[in-house]
């Protein structure tokens, strides 16, 4: 087998796997990275972000408020060392990417401007109109061209990470165009493929987000930590999924139900000031809004279309001029996508799978429990978002902590012999090279990638969506069981080597599986509601047990083990959320 | 069993029949052919005019047979065809901004056309019409 | 779903298995609001597995899905069959090898992307501590839409220059160049000149204009070539009547 040798593989070209490999060409100019990604860099899904990255740049800001709605967002399930770190870090990245020309939008005097979002005392979203992701992409990977030692490796399909005596020591991947199998030989490796929102039916998540790495991780033996906090977006278009940004609502946009109500104020969410205070009514956190869609819902207040019940976004009152210069891409997906022109029509938008808070369990180093193993960006859980993301603080956090995971992997290999124990890489190489060619031979079972992804979304969107239940969660975990049981029988309709997209999307299939799992037991579990985690008979947070986060390990053929870890808690002892009127400002 | 890019043949004589857009534009590039030609017959009417009254009389006399008549209502077809479109892509090579608002593409389309008027304006009263 | 039958006739290619290409249709039952990636993906997960294209984002950002559709190039995932007839013709980028199926090669494009050195290449030295580069609204303006490509590659599928000279740089990394050389925090246009103003560069191209009507986010490239080919022949006479000032 082909072998690739290396000094530091980064696994995803993402705005965290880019921004991991510039930090280690910019610190080490003779350390040989391998960027490897199953799609072209400027493909990643970091380009559909919409809204802004978050970083305190106004004078009336502080560390300290930025620290706190992030905490009091996550309902206290953020490691609050690691949020001390990443609030520090933010303006700093964020300057780093104007130096490197992203075209933030600007105050008239030339400096950057910042918006409000929601869960955020003060304005401080860095946003590039209202394709931010898609400008600091662009701008990683431009970037990453200037460095001679960032080797692409693109439309790589990793498969097997190879540890050898507990240290981390590379990866397999599938090199798409041709089906050959490479072996990655590296003395760190850092997972930064993003997250898993593909695991739900309904989702703004592009169709590579299939938590590839963080089954990776979790079959190589790290835990996979906080998986039953996943975000609903509460506006998506309905049909598509496709996400009208929380920009709109910063901007003044206003949610009415079926009466034009704005019902968010029975919801503590109140006063309905004309235009919203910050962390108020429509600028209250994500998880506040989904769920109280879920509750107007139930009352018959939202609006029955073909693609489900929706509630209405309104821009009008902004205006054509104010729509065209911050929300180009908003006008340009609605009117494109549901036919409606927010200038003269409200948005059709409903509550839509967002983001994935837990992932692979990592310290503020952004290291794993395996040496030499590093993740950064969604695919992580380090955990700043604990149990409820705030808007704009992801795009930060995957330059904070892309550039952290290059930062910890330049030391490692400082401190690591170069001694590397080939034979035992070959041994796991095959080993991973035969799961493959298995696929290939397996025939008669009948079952296909399609029927079976359906089975699964479906599932999780009934038994582990907005509000869940013993009942629910125990369904749908007996659901995934008999998928993967029958996973074993899907047969290959394509065996040709070039391009086989057939073959992807069953190894895709197989990590979100085993992700959807570590979801639904990890929810099981927690008998607790606390963010986007709200379960019906257990309606009341409950810190006496639960204020630790849930750890999850994998076991071949059962369900995973879950353990528990407390809460690193500095300075924020756990209160209630209070948003809306409630809030001293 | 392995890669084996396939490569499209491309007519390097009908590629522009394909598109209409393609279509467009050799229309645009081949009425230089007929403003090359009107060229030329002025250089010949120079010529003529410099060899007396006589040859400049046949060259206008020429000039008012049938075809010669078609030949110059087709250059004035085509020389309008190649005006207008490359004056309709001026804002796009010549783009103009005040401030923070760019000046719409058909102020600087007008623009042009307005300097054409003047100047076919001046040269009219120069030549005494 | 509707009961809308749309005939997809799409131009498969197996490496392994064919000597060329051929055209294969599907009948697909489609919704009203469906684009053609939709249909596309129906055939993949109910009809026929073994068809190759490539897709992310289906909102028309991440640049994955562009093909031939009618033989127009559009991104599959904005093209509603609303605005299609009942029979669809879909077919690879031209203008670019094809690797199997929908799949087309990319790798001129990528070396291209890369040869206009398409980062800052900044006026001054400034560390983050220092805070921004100040840019006010108005230069932002300047170059704004030249920021907004997403590499879709259908400007090179409907650019004849690019069809019959596959040197030439083409539109999408021409206007990427544009972007840096008008941002005022850059004084990279110089360096940029080897690759931009030569040959293959911005002389190639002889204003077609294709690439703009295609473009799906109005970037218009060829605007762009044309304003460096401007910029460019004025630096060229300042450098011929100005003595000493290249040095
Ligand atoms: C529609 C939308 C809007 C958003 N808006 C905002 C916002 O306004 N503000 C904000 O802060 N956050 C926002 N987010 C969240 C944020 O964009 C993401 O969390 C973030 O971009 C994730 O970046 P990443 O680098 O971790 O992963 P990604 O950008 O998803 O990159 C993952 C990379 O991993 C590669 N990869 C995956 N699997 C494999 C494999 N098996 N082999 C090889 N490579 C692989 C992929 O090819 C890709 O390169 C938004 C998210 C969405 C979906
Ligand atoms: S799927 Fe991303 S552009 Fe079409």
């Amino acid at each position: 087998m082909n072998i690739i040798k290396t000094d530091v593989l980064i696994i995803g070209a993402g705005g965290a796997g880019l921004r991991a490999a510039i930090a280690i060409a910019e610190l080490d100019p003779s350390i040989q990275v391998a960027l490897i990604s199953k799609v072209y860099p400027m493909r990643s899904h970091t380009v559909a972000a919409e809204g802004g990255a978050a970083g305190v740049a106004r004078e009336d800001d502080s560390f300290e408020n930025h620290f706190n709605d992030t905490v009091t967002g996550g309902d206290w399930m953020s490691d609050q060392d690691a949020v001390e770190f990443f609030v520090h870090e933010a303006p700093k990245e964020l300057t780093q990417m104007e130096h490197w020309g992203c075209p933030w939008s600007r105050k008239p005097d030339g400096h950057i401007a910042v918006r409000p979002f929601g869960g955020m005392k003060v304005e401080r979203t860095w946003y590039a109109a209202d394709k931010t992701g898609f400008h600091m992409l662009h701008t990683l990977f431009q970037t990453s061209l200037k460095f001679p030692s960032i080797q692409r490796f693109d439309e790589y399909y990793s498969t097997d990470l190879i540890v050898v005596d507990g240290c981390c020591r590379g990866a397999t991947a599938i090199e798409m165009r041709s089906g050959q199998m490479h072996t990655f030989s590296a003395r760190a490796v850092i997972i930064a493929t993003g997250g898993a929102g593909r695991i739900f039916p309904f989702t703004t998540n592009g169709a590579i987000k299939t938590g590839d790495g963080m089954a990776m991780a979790y079959r190589a033996g790290v835990a996979l930590k906080d998986m039953e906090f996943i975000q609903y977006h509460p506006t998506g278009l309905p049909g598509t999924g496709i996400l009208i940004t929380e920009g709109s609502r910063g901007e003044g946009g206003l949610l009415v139900n079926k009466d034009g109500y704005r019902y968010l104020q029975d919801y503590d969410l109140g006063p309905p000031d004309p235009s919203p205070r910050n962390k108020a009514m429509e600028l209250g956190p994500r998880d506040r809004l989904s769920q109280a869609f879920w509750h107007e819902q139930k009352k018959g207040r939202t609006i029955k279309t073909p693609h489900g019940d929706v509630v209405h976004l309104d821009l009008r009152h902004l205006g054509e001029k104010k729509i065209n210069e911050r929300l180009p891409m908003v006008r340009e997906l609605a009117t494109a996508y549901v036919g409606v022109d927010p200038v003269y029509e409200p948005i059709p938008v409903r509550p839509v799978i967002h983001y994935t808070m837990g992932g692979i369990d990592t310290d503020i180093n952004a290291a794993t429990s395996i040496d030499g193993l590093f993740a950064a960006g969604e695919c992580a859980c380090v955990s700043i978002n604990g149990a409820n993301r705030l808007g704009s603080n992801s795009l930060t956090e995957i330059l904070v902590f892309g550039a952290r995971a290059g930062q910890s992997a330049v030391q490692i290999l400082a401190a690591d012999s170069p001694q590397v124990d080939e034979a035992a890489i070959h041994e796991q190489a095959n080993a991973a090279k035969a799961r493959i060619a298995d696929l290939f031979l397996a025939s008669g079972g009948g079952e296909t990638v399609s029927g079976l992804r359906r089975e699964m979304n479906d599932t999780m969107e009934s038994g582990a969506g907005i509000y869940r239940t013993d009942a629910s969660l125990r369904e749908s975990s007996a659901v995934i069981k008999d998928i993967r049981r029958r996973f074993a029988d899907i047969e290959l309709q394509d065996k040709s080597n070039v391009y086989n997209t057939d073959l992807i999307q069953v190894l895709e299939l197989g990590a979100m599986i085993d992700v959807a799992q570590a979801l639904i037991i990890s929810a099981l579990e927690r008998k607790e509601s606390r963010g986007s985690h709200q379960r019906l008979d257990f309606t009341e947070r409950d810190d006496k047990s639960y204020l630790r986060h849930s750890l999850a390990s994998f076991v071949k053929g059962g369900d995973p083990e879950i353990s528990y870890r407390d809460v690193t808690i500095t300075r924020s002892q756990p209160g209630e959320r209070v948003y809306g009127g409630g809030e001293q400002k | 069993m392995s890669r084996r890019p396939y490569i499209r043949p491309v007519s390097k004589v009908s590629w522009w029949l394909s598109q209409p857009r393609y279509i467009r534009y050799m229309a645009r590039e081949a009425s230089c052919i007929f403003i090359g030609a009107y060229s030329g017959v002025l250089v010949v009417g120079l010529i003529r005019l410099s060899q007396g009254a006589a040859a400049w009389g046949a060259f206008l006399e020429t000039l008012q047979s049938p075809v010669s008549i078609a030949f110059h209502l087709f250059a004035l077809a085509f020389a309008l065809y190649h005006t207008t479109t490359w004056f309709n892509v001026t804002p796009k090579a010549m783009p103009l901004q005040f401030g923070q608002t760019p000046v719409p593409g058909g102020a600087i389309i007008g623009a042009h056309y307005l300097g054409w008027i003047l100047v076919s304006g001046l040269i009219l009263f120069l030549v005494g019409v | 779903m509707s009961n809308r039958i749309v005939e997809l006739e799409i131009l498969r290619y197996n490496p392994e298995t064919d000597e060329e290409p051929k055209f294969q249709t599907f009948s697909v039952p489609c919704a009203e609001d469906w684009v053609v990636l939709d249909a596309i993906n129906y055939i993949k997960d109910e009809l026929d597995r073994t068809l190759s294209y490539r897709w992310s984002c289906h909102m028309a950002v991440c640049g994955s899905c562009g093909m031939m559709i009618n033989g127009e190039p559009m991104l599959s995932c904005k093209s509603f069959l609303r605005d299609l007839p009942d029979r669809i013709r879909v077919e690879p980028l031209t203008n670019f090898p094809i690797e199997r199926d929908l799949v087309v090669v990319m790798d001129d494009f990528m070396d291209k992307l890369d040869s206009v050195k398409p980062f800052l290449i900044p006026r001054e030295e400034k560390t983050v501590d220092e805070g921004e580069f100040l840019q006010t609204p108005a230069q932002l303006s300047k170059f704004k839409q030249y920021t907004l490509c997403i590499n879709c590659t259908l400007c090179y599928a409907a650019c004849p220059q690019y069809a019959h000279n596959e040197g030439f740089v083409g539109p999408a990394a021409l206007a990427l160049a544009h972007r840096y050389n008008l941002d005022s925090r850059d004084v990279g246009r110089s360096a940029r000149a080897d690759v931009v103003a030569s040959n293959a560069g911005i002389w190639e191209c002889s204003f077609v204009g294709a690439c703009s009507e295609v473009c799906p986010h109005g970037v218009d490239p060829a605007a762009a070539i044309q304003q460096t080919k401007i910029a460019s022949s004025v630096d060229y006479f300042r450098d011929m009547l100005i003595p000493g000032r290249r040095s």
